[in-house]
């Protein structure tokens, strides 16, 4: 019986190296990671670019202005909490906004496939427009391209943005040291859960909805109350968890989260549950986590909490030295296990 | 969460924990079966809350790990085929074969759909008539029923383009080859709790008398978890090997009935090899011969791929409970979720996974640098 088994017993062998581009590496995971570090960083050495922040930082004469862009291709185009439209304007703003940046102006680039209902276009366009208004920037300039039917997804959407940042502001992930706090604004999972139940078809007893939000003010009004902040990110694709997971390694710090404290709403926990999702990696598009001084976190936190977009702000977790860069959390049990990058997307279970 | 919370309360869970720890007079080998006990103890650190003399060891119960390379392979010819849509649960597609993956088939065009349910793989074909749609049937016990009602539905309605590459794998027979190999060293098992929802607990209680081994039917939470091995602990303390239920919120002795006809309606129990294992005498399921039509096996006609597992990784050893994952020379460096080399590492319920997942602060820093 042992030699049969022992014979038996036997391993696949390894994949050879990638040979086409996987939907994963659009996943803000480890696969994501992989194509910036071993083939966009290699390719377009920049020192701004190699901060890896969501922003570049640039000086103009003497004017520290912040420069990103982001492109959209969510489906379905319309969803609960906001559409494709408000989505392109709040991300691209709040890339910004993580930098500390007061932002300004904005492009839209459109992909339109041939056949896009135009009634869809416009609901789209006025927006764009909207968001824009509300968040107190100008759309300034922007392009339009259609491709065949099939060659798209509807609409595809890039924005690119340009904010001022403050004089003697640093921020940046590489900041964080041990001893820090880490606050988080709200809760987790809205975003990706609002989708992925429009795309299931999933009916929650009460209504999910995205938490797409322009993030500018809260970030003005924090900045205004500390002046010992490290970075700001916005936990967009690959959840809270890689955001904390990309600044613990740009650090080369431990970040030590308590399980308890990270608020999730009660329906998208049980949403989670159910198609066997960690809402630790599932998108937020309204929320930021900050590393800030222990010193001013209470006031801090007092701060957001003043803010609409912050009422249930709090402080989720501290940064430790560590002798390599690892997200870990304390259980309600007491016991610690890490909270790693995902690979790719975060794949449904079959039990 | 009403049927959640209560069930992960930390007070409660120390308690059982500490109550454990009064009753354990030596050491003790017990295992879980299923890969989703396994992903919570890591979770949670079940494990770490037991007394030393507790040894967990995690078992073959990961659908996705023990579904044979051959069947990858196939699933992977079936799914490059250009009048093919191929539907799958979402912790296939990264699976490696010997060559490639339905992810990179995906990449390269072919019609790779993830789904939460067979019948879904239904609407799919009803919709597109020209498309021959397979949908990969894989899992335990537990996913059987609607993976057999599936095939029922299109058979009656006479969808001639709808078939199953069907890869099923039962408990008990393993739990038997377990018990049988002189290299064991499990005293006891937490048997899954899913699985026993269909089909009730009667079948263990030949395996309890023939080896005079407790089994003690758990849920997936860890407080579930926990008041299992107490159970256990208090059998094996005592001498007693008896089944025993645990997860009573859910199971009950002769499972779910009517699942279990349309299980025998559509499937027929045949021998079955595993990966990682080998073969088990009458450890699966396949389509009875009258639902041929629907079967992708035969209508494909691959049944008779063959392919070699290359020799590093020990996910034989580590399915049998005999090592951990952290045993492995290639965890963690070689072998990552990223670049599997076996299929342990890939689903979330695989043991190599969840101690990737949860567990590396615990090692040896050297073994953790990729």
């Amino acid at each position: 019986m042992t030699e049969r088994l022992e014979a038996g017993f036997s391993c696949p062998a390894p994949l050879a190296d990638r040979r086409t581009v996987l939907l994963g590496h659009g996943s803000g995971g480890k696969l994501s990671a992989e194509l910036v570090r071993d083939l966009f960083l290699p390719a377009f050495r920049h020192p701004a670019l190699a901060c890896l922040n969501d922003q570049a930082i640039v000086e103009v004469k003497g004017c520290r202005l912040a420069f990103t862009t982001d492109s959209f291709v969510v489906k379905p185009l319309f969803f609960p909490g906001g559409d494709i439209g408000t989505l392109a304007v709040h991300g691209t703003i709040n890339d910004l906004a993580m930098g500390g940046a007061q932002p300004l102006f904005l492009s839209v680039a459109l992909i339109l496939e041939e056949g896009l209902p135009m009634e869809s276009l416009r609901r789209i366009v006025a927006s764009l427009q909207q968001a824009a208004d509300r968040a107190g920037v100008g759309i300034v300039t922007g392009d339009t391209k259609v491709v065949e039917k099939g060659s798209g997804d509807g609409i595809f959407i890039t924005t690119s943005g340009i904010g001022v940042v403050p004089d003697g502001l640093m921020l940046s992930a590489d900041l964080a040291r041990p001893g820090d706090s880490v606050l988080l604004s709200g809760s987790i999972g809205d975003h990706g859960m609002t989708i992925l139940g429009q795309r299931e078809g999933l009916e929650f007893e009460s209504a999910v909805r995205s938490d797409s939000a322009a993030l500018h003010t809260l970030v003005a009004d924090m900045l205004a109350a500390s002046d010992r902040f490290r970075c700001f990110r916005d936990p967009t694709r690959g959840g809270l968890a890689s955001a904390l997971n990309e600044i613990a390694a740009s650090a080369g710090v431990g970040i030590e989260l308590e399980e308890p404290s990270i608020p999730v709403r009660e329906e998208v926990r049980g949403a989670c549950e159910l198609l066997g999702l960690d809402p630790m990696y599932v998108a937020n598009e309204g929320k930021l986590v900050a590393i800030v001084d222990a010193a001013d976190a209470d006031r801090v936190v007092d701060v957001m909490r003043a803010h609409p977009l912050g009422r249930f702000a709090r402080r989720i977790g501290t940064v430790r030295a560590a002798p390599s860069p690892v997200v870990t959390m304390r259980t309600t049990f007491g016991t610690t296990r890490i909270v790693d990058m995902l690979a790719g997307d975060q794949l449904p279970r079959i039990c | 969460m009403k049927y959640v919370d209560e069930y992960r309360d930390a007070r409660l869970a120390r308690a059982l924990a500490a109550d454990i720890g009064r009753r354990t007079t030596r050491d003790w080998v017990m295992m879980e079966i299923c890969g989703g006990q396994t992903h919570t103890i890591m979770r949670y650190g079940v494990d770490e809350l037991l007394p030393p003399a507790v040894e967990l060891v995690h078992g073959p119960g990961c659908p996705v790990c023990v579904t044979p390379i051959e069947t990858i392979d196939k699933a992977v010819e079936i799914a490059s085929q250009p009048d093919v849509t191929f539907v799958s649960y979402g912790d296939m597609l990264r699976v490696p074969g010997s060559r490639s993956d339905l992810f990179h088939v995906k990449a390269a065009g072919g019609d790779v759909r993830v789904v939460y349910s067979p019948m879904d793989a239904l609407k799919i074909a009803r919709q597109r008539p020209e498309r021959r749609v397979v949908f990969f049937a894989v899992g335990f016990e537990t996913t059987a029923p609607a993976n057999a009602m599936a095939v029922w539905q299109a058979h009656r309605e006479g969808l001639a383009n709808f078939s199953m590459l069907v890869s099923h794998v039962l408990v008990p027979p393993a739990i038997r080859l377990l018990l049988g190999s002189p290299a064991n060293r499990v005293q006891a098992f937490i048997a899954p709790g899913h699985v026993c929802t269909v089909m009730g607990y009667s079948e263990y209680e030949e395996l309890v008398r023939e080896y005079h081994v407790p089994i003690v039917v758990g849920g997936f939470e860890p407080v579930d978890i926990l008041e299992a091995i107490r159970m256990i602990v208090a059998q094996l303390e005592e001498g007693r090997a008896e089944i025993e239920n645990q997860y009573v919120r859910s199971v009950s002795y002769d499972g779910n009935e009517p699942a279990q006809r349309i299980m025998a309606q559509v499937f027929e129990v045949c021998d079955k090899k595993w990966r990682g294992v080998g073969p088990i005498p009458q450890s699966g399921y396949r389509l009875r011969p009258e639902l041929a039509a629907h079967d992708a096996d035969r209508l494909f006609g691959l049944s008779t791929m063959t392919a070699e597992e290359p020799p590093e990784c020990i996910s034989a050893q580590v399915l049998q409970g005999l090592k951990k994952p952290t045993d492995c020379a290639a965890f963690g460096t070689r072998c990552t979720p990223e670049r599997p080399l076996g299929a342990p590492m890939v689903s979330t319920e695989g043991a190599c996974a969840a101690y990737h997942q949860y567990r590396r602060h615990a090692m040896d820093p050297v073994k953790v640098r990729g």
